[in-house]
């Protein structure tokens, strides 16, 4: 990667005996949506905190557009826009005053940069007298976006931007953050929500303070290694602990109405699993082939780390 | 059915922050032993609909009884019958795991000796006999979840109310997560659970769909499925929620 926007190289961090981050490296190149997908713990934060020079790394270096989180941290935070897990807004000023407030942190104003909102804000402008408090979920979002914009930054860090957040505002968010995406800005996401790894040009898939790979979803998902199977049944309960017993069978998670079935390649005939299942008593038993997601991968690399 | 058979009755519950009605006249009932999932986007009503079931707020009017009582006059009958988790609150970070286990079933009025033999069943159970004098702080994610559930319906409570319970929580656990709830509700627990993930939504036997503040559904997750067309519970809830969001 030539010229990355964002460049990491072996940064680990503990907090006492806590791992946080654990020899991570990675790039980011310009203009792309790169996504942190990992549970609560996972070092999300931790990682966000280091390149937006809040806190300095026990190990290792990196860069943010070719400037230095250690010695360049002043420079780097004229060109960051910045969306922290919690809420970055300050609940008692209305809307249109968070936004002045933070076009004045960084020496500008609302109007000069307007452009660059205009499509976000114009959702929350009828309640631009309503204070940041009194918003809902959904909407204190897209403010907080607002506020992180209105600089007009080269790179834009989202920490856990859809936590908590209802799957429409959620669906919303990602289609806000693909249009961001074509002013070319560089964006830095995490969340816990596995079905949002689909939504990014490349993603990182961590747990405990460790990448376990880093890929386009696509490739996540070719690099799958077993055979993958949906299997329905009326009793969900009782059909995971079925299926969790027969031979040849790697794993069995819930998805849903169905339970996904892992075995080696070419392992499993069907129909002998559907008589096995038709024995133990199940009923509107369904089989059939599936292609994984990106949880079923997530699933298999924390299995055989 | 009769009425027995419910341990959750809400007829017309109004709830009003000065002009703006948070819960407009639901009607609606959960079986005993049930797990009946309450769904909702952010800001239709849901949070100020388990305030009221758990006692902790009245309605502005409407009638609702919890485990066979008054919410009106008889809150701390309620209160006594109900376990309650949050995925923002449950563990306090600085006592050990005993401590915790001890504390809760403390509140809930078990006696000394209940609360010895709870507490080891259930660190057995969960495999925490081996952390039982760590902080809390110091265990990881995972354990903690597990840890709350439990400290949750460790007074075996008729009804256990569970509030966004998976959130930020890796997919292995999460799904460990729904096995305790299975083996609550098999013990007669009757669960009633709100999740931003639309794939728990089925895990449920009964769900709601809540839309600015009225039950725009309620049903089976097939019967709801087929009902509006959806391949998946999302696809519904979207249909559902994204109206609102529209108009």
């Amino acid at each position: 990667m030539e010229d990355p926007s964002i460049k990491v190289s072996n940064i680990s961090h503990s907090y006492g005996n806590v791992k946080a981050l654990d020899d991570i490296s990675f790039g980011v190149s310009r203009g792309e949506l790169f996504g942190f997908i990992g549970p609560d713990g996972a070092g999300k934060t931790t990682l966000f905190h280091i390149l937006a020079t809040l806190l300095l790394p026990e190990k290792g270096t990196a860069s943010v557009e070719g400037l230095d989180v250690v010695k360049d941290f002043k420079k780097i935070r004229k060109i960051l826009g910045y969306m922290p897990g919690r809420f970055s807004l300050y609940m008692d000023l209305s809307v249109e005053e968070n936004l002045w407030f933070y076009a004045t942190i960084f020496g500008t104003t609302v109007e000069e940069n307007y452009d660059q909102i205009r499509e976000i804000y114009s959702q929350i402008e009828p309640f631009r007298k309503r204070r940041a408090g009194k918003l809902s979920g959904g909407m204190k979002q897209k403010l907080a976006l607002c506020c992180a914009l209105i600089h007009k930054p080269a790179i834009l860090f989202l920490d856990e931007p859809t936590t908590g957040v209802d799957a429409v505002s959620r669906m919303e968010f990602w289609e806000m953050l693909r249009r961001l995406k074509e002013s070319n800005i560089t964006i830095l996401v995490s969340t816990p929500y596995m079905d949002e790894a689909s939504l990014c040009d490349r993603v990182a898939l961590i747990q405990d303070g460790k990448i376990m790979k880093i890929s386009t979803p696509a490739e996540v998902v070719s690099e799958y290694p077993n055979e993958l199977w949906s299997v329905e049944s009326k009793d969900i309960y009782r059909l995971l602990q079925d299926l969790q017993v027969y031979p040849g069978v790697k794993s069995v998670h819930a998805f849903g109405h169905a339970a996904h079935l892992a075995c080696e390649k070419e392992a499993l005939p069907a129909n002998l699993l559907r008589e096995y299942l038709a024995c133990k008593g199940h009923e509107e038993i369904g089989i059939s082939r599936i292609q994984p997601n990106i949880e079923d991968c997530f699933m298999e690399l924390m299995i055989n780390k | 059915m009769t009425n027995n058979d419910n341990i959750i009755t809400v007829k017309n519950l109004v709830k009003k922050f000065g002009h703006f009605v948070a819960n407009d006249h639901l009607t609606f009932e959960v079986r005993k032993g049930e797990i009946f999932g309450f769904l909702g986007a952010n800001g239709a009503g849901k949070t100020t609909a388990i305030r009221i079931l758990c006692g902790l707020s009245y309605p502005t009017s409407g009638e609702v009884k919890v485990a066979g009582f008054d919410i009106y006059s008889q809150r701390d009958q309620i209160k006594r019958n109900i376990g309650y988790m949050s995925q923002k609150f449950s563990l306090y970070d600085d006592l050990t795991v005993y401590e915790n286990i001890r504390f809760y079933a403390g509140i809930y009025g078990l006696s000394r000796k209940e609360i010895e033999s709870r507490a080891g069943s259930l660190m057995k159970r969960l495999n925490l006999e081996d952390a039982k004098d760590k902080l809390i702080r110091d265990i990881p994610q995972g354990w903690k979840q597990k840890l709350a559930f439990s400290v949750a319906i460790i007074h075996d409570p008729k009804i256990v109310f569970l509030d966004e319970p998976t959130g930020g929580v890796d997919p292995i656990t999460r799904r460990q997560f729904w096995n305790l709830i299975y083996e609550a509700a098999r013990d007669g627990i009757t669960v009633f659970v709100t999740t931003h993930y639309m794939d728990e939504a089925e895990y449920c036997d009964r769900v709601t769909i809540m839309v600015d503040g009225k039950i725009a559904a309620l049903d089976t997750p097939p019967v709801l499925k087929k009902k509006y067309d959806a391949a998946n519970m999302n696809e519904v809830f979207l249909k559902l929620a994204r109206v609102k969001v529209e108009a």
